[in-house]
Formats: structure tokens, C-alpha cells, sequence
């Protein structure tokens, strides 16, 4: 099933994702990263950006410094913007969601067990972006709106202004559902088989 | 000095550098995005299916608006190797390639994604202590340098391992560690990917590369090096005839 949100986005709709769904995103979009969340949860450091009912994206983008006007109302233009790996940053998930009521992690690679039960306890979900590419992704990307914790640049928390942001892949839903775990076993299954085709006795 | 001798400008080699660097992070070589569409021949699950058509459409939108592959400009490692009868001075083409490198990443301008690693500063220029990587290998070709540059991004290099096995774990051991670091390393590392191993399934990975060196009776070591689908490069050939720019 298909969903198409303009964000934010309340509880209920996102309690409806199911894995193997598809959701494009309108709106805001804010972009966050490894620095970003240290600062923000190991040292103290607080932003003025409302990120309630809102998606993050794992990312830290190439950016082009310009003069701000209506088109580039942070001074900054998108130059490419892309996505990184999620797993790094795992121990996240709970405190963006408790602290700041963000519904949505966009990402590559997959979430782990503490936010797959964040998802399921606060109302969250986990949408998968293909890694590696970007170029199509900027097509999606109308501007950046905002930035704050700039002194963290490139691992600034941007603020996107986005459209048509997808077809993303509901990777992790609030139910415990987890395209990952069905991978990683069936990966774990197949283990024995590819060692013993490869002479490795047991 | 022989007057035969190509001399290499360390100007030029700054100017390769960055011409390289902005290069290799737009446009795939075509024996990647030969794999791409083999690997789409032989695929046989439908969203594995739709996310390789994804990719490649991805290559096509960055050649066509002239933009980055991925926001992950890497770090910056050229592969060096210079021919008989050239003329260079080694220490001058280090420093041309850093200044390249700086150039690519002020002026284009791309992503500084190199960092200190005690301090985290970012010096935003691509560089810094032992970055750009610059391996300098010397050839039996007359008369040309050869630059390689490789934006290594880190989605994939995160899903680098290294053991030191010992010999009675034989090489039973050391394909068990493969295995488990290619299922370790998952989707995380942007797969399909190019798995490198270094001794002394369906569309999971293009290739794996296998190369040795010789090691110490005491030792068993292997390491593992993922490379992600965007397996990004850029070359530029010195000869006498001028510079030529390629895969």
C-alpha cells in the first residue's frame, strides 16, 4: 500500500505502516547525523526546530554557500544530498523520538532492536532510501529551509523543504515487523550451505 | 637527466588531482555499469529488481544534471604509479595532489568528509593527517605517470574487518571470517558491493577480489574491505603526447 504524506504526520498514520509499504513525503524534512545527535544527546545541546510529528534523515549533505533569498532563505543551495548509514547510529532512535516526538527515521541499512521497540512503544517507523543514490534523491529536494547546530557543518540538523520524497520503503514498522530480521535470517540459514560449498569442514 | 626524459609539471598534477576527484564522484566506468545491468539480467526477485532499476537511474540523473553519484565524497586515495624515464620530484606531486584535492572540495565546492580523529575538526578541504591517501608504485612503462584517484566512500569502508588468525586455524578459518563479515556487514554497506579480501548469492555482491602477500610463519592474517555499488574511479595517463583523462 501506498501512502502519501504531507508532513507532520500524526499517530494514527503511523501506526497504519505496514513493512513492504511505500510512502512519499511533502514538506518538511529535517537531516540529521552522527555529530548532530552526540551533541544534541550526549552533550547537552538543544535545537529551536519543532521536529514533532516530523521524519529525520540520516544524512550530511554537499552544500553550496550563497547569499540567502527566497529561494535559498538559509543562504545555503542543495548541491547533492544523499543518505547514510542508520545503524551507526542505533542508540538515537529512542531519545529523537521520547524528546523531540519524531515519527520517522529515513535511512539506509536498517535500525537494530532498541528502535525497532521505540517504533512499536511511541509510534514510529523506519523508511528505507536506496544507499548510493543521491543524485535522484537532490531531484526530490525543492530547498534548504533552515539550519541549525551549524557549527557542526556538513553534520549541520538541515531543514529540508521537500517533494514527491520517494517512493521510500517501510522497512520497520510499529508492529515489530523488520525487512532486516527476515534478511539477516535468511542470510543465517544459507551460512552452513555457502561454507560447506566452499570445502570448510564443520 | 637524459633530454628523452618526461618531466612532470606539478602544476598539471594539481589540476589532474582535482579534475579527477570532481570526476570520479559524477561518472561510473563502464565495466561497473556493465555489472549493473548484468547483475538486472540475472535477478529474479521483483523489489531487487526495482531497486537495481533505481540505481541505474541513478547514474543515468547524475551524468544527466551533472551532479555527484553519492552526497559520500570519500576519502581521497590516489593510486600512483610512475614509468621509466620520467622526471619528478616526489615530494612536489604529494603536494600537488593535496592542493588538488583542497581545490576540488573549496571550489566545486563538495563535502569535506575527512575529519581528525581525536578532535573530529573538520578542516573542510577533503584533507588532512595522512589524507589524501597517495600510494606511489613504480612501473616498467617508458615515459608515463599514471594517476588513479578514488573517492573510498565510508558507508562501505565501516564494513572493513581485520583478524589475525594464527596458522592452526588454516584456510578454513579464514573463509569462515569472510563469510561472516560479508553477513555482518549486511545492507549496510549500500550492497550490491565489490567484496576484497586480503590474505597475507543473488545480487548481493558484483565480485570478490582476492589478493595475497607473503606473510610470517607465526601469522594467518586476513582482512576484509567491502566496496559499495558505486565503485567510483577516475585516471589521468602523463605521457609526452599530453594528458589523457579516463577510467
Amino acid at each position: 500500500m501506498h501512502h502519501d504524506f504531507r508532513m507532520p504526520v500524526g499517530e494514527a498514520k503511523i501506526r497504519a505502516l505496514k513493512i513492504g509499504d511505500t510512502v512519499t513525503l511533502n514538506g518538511a524534512l529535517f537531516g540529521i547525523r552522527d555529530a548532530t545527535q552526540i551533541h544534541m544527546f550526549d552533550r547537552g545541546r538543544t535545537t529551536r526546530f519543532d521536529m514533532n510529528g516530523h521524519a529525520v534523515i540520516h544524512t550530511a549533505p554537499n552544500v553550496r554557500k550563497t547569499p540567502r533569498s527566497n529561494e535559498h532563505p538559509a543562504g545555503y543551495a542543495p548541491v547533492c544530498i544523499g543518505t547514510t548509514t542508520s545503524a551507526r547510529m542505533e542508540r538515537f532512535t529512542r531519545p529523537l523520538m521520547r524528546q523531540y516526538g519524531v515519527r520517522l527515521i529515513i535511512g539506509k541499512g536498517g535500525l537494530g532492536p532498541d528502535s525497532a521497540a521505540a517504533f512499536g512503544e511511541l509510534g514510529g517507523a523506519y523508511l528505507a532510501i536506496i544507499g548510493g543514490t543521491a543524485a535522484l534523491e537532490t531531484t526530490w529536494v525543492e530547498a534548504i529551509e533552515d539550519v541549525d547546530l551549524d557549527d557542526l557543518n556538513p553534520e549541520s540538523l538541515w531543514k529540508f523543504q521537500v517533494r514527491g520524497f520517494g517512493p521510500l520503503l517501510v522497512a520497520m514498522d510499529a508492529h515489530g515487523g523488520s525487512l532486516y530480521d527476515k534478511v539477516t535470517a535468511t542470510a543465517e540459514a544459507r551460512r552452513a550451505t555457502v561454507l560447506a560449498a566452499m570445502g570448510v569442514k564443520a | 637527466m637524459s633530454p628523452d626524459k618526461l618531466r612532470i609539471d606539478p602544476q598539471a598534477v594539481e589540476e589532474a588531482a582535482k579534475l579527477l576527484y570532481i570526476r570520479a564522484l559524477k561518472v561510473l566506468p563502464d565495466d561497473v555499469k556493465t555489472g549493473f545491468r548484468r547483475l538486472d539480467a540475472a535477478e529474479s526477485d521483483g523489489t531487487a529488481k526495482a531497486i537495481l532499476a533505481t540505481m541505474i537511474e541513478n547514474i543515468a540523473v547524475a551524468e544527466r544534471t551533472d551532479n555527484l553519484l553519492c552526497q559520500d565524497t570519500g576519502i581521497p586515495i590516489f593510486n600512483v604509479e610512475i614509468g621509466r624515464e620520467v622526471d619528478l620530484d616526489g615530494v612536489a606531486l604529494k603536494a600537488a595532489i593535496r592542493r588538488g584535492v583542497a581545490r576540488a572540495t573549496r571550489e566545486y565546492p563538495l563535502r569535506s568528509s575527512v575529519v581528525h580523529p581525536i578532535t573530529r575538526v573538520n578542516e573542510h578541504t577533503s584533507c588532512g593527517r595522512g589524507v589524501p591517501v597517495i600510494n606511489i608504485d613504480f612501473v616498467d612503462r617508458p615515459g608515463a605517470l599514471r594517476l588513479e584517484m578514488i573517492p573510498k566512500g565510508s558507508g562501505s569502508e565501516n564494513g572493513s574487518f581485520l583478524r589475525m588468525l594464527i596458522p592452526a586455524d588454516g584456510l578454513d578459518g579464514v573463509k569462515k571470517f569472510v563469510i561472516d563479515c560479508v553477513m555482518q556487514a549486511g545492507g549496510k554497506v549500500c550492497p550490491p558491493t565489490i567484496v576484497g579480501v586480503g590474505l597475507g548469492g543473488d545480487s548481493t555482491a558484483f565480485a570478490v577480489h582476492v589478493e595475497t602477500a607473503a606473510t610470517h610463519i607465526t601469522m594467518n592474517p586476513v582482512a576484509v574491505n567491502i566496496q559499495c555499488h558505486s565503485a567510483r574511479r577516475a585516471t589521468a595517463i602523463f605521457t609526452a603526447k599530453g594528458v589523457e583523462i579516463g577510467f
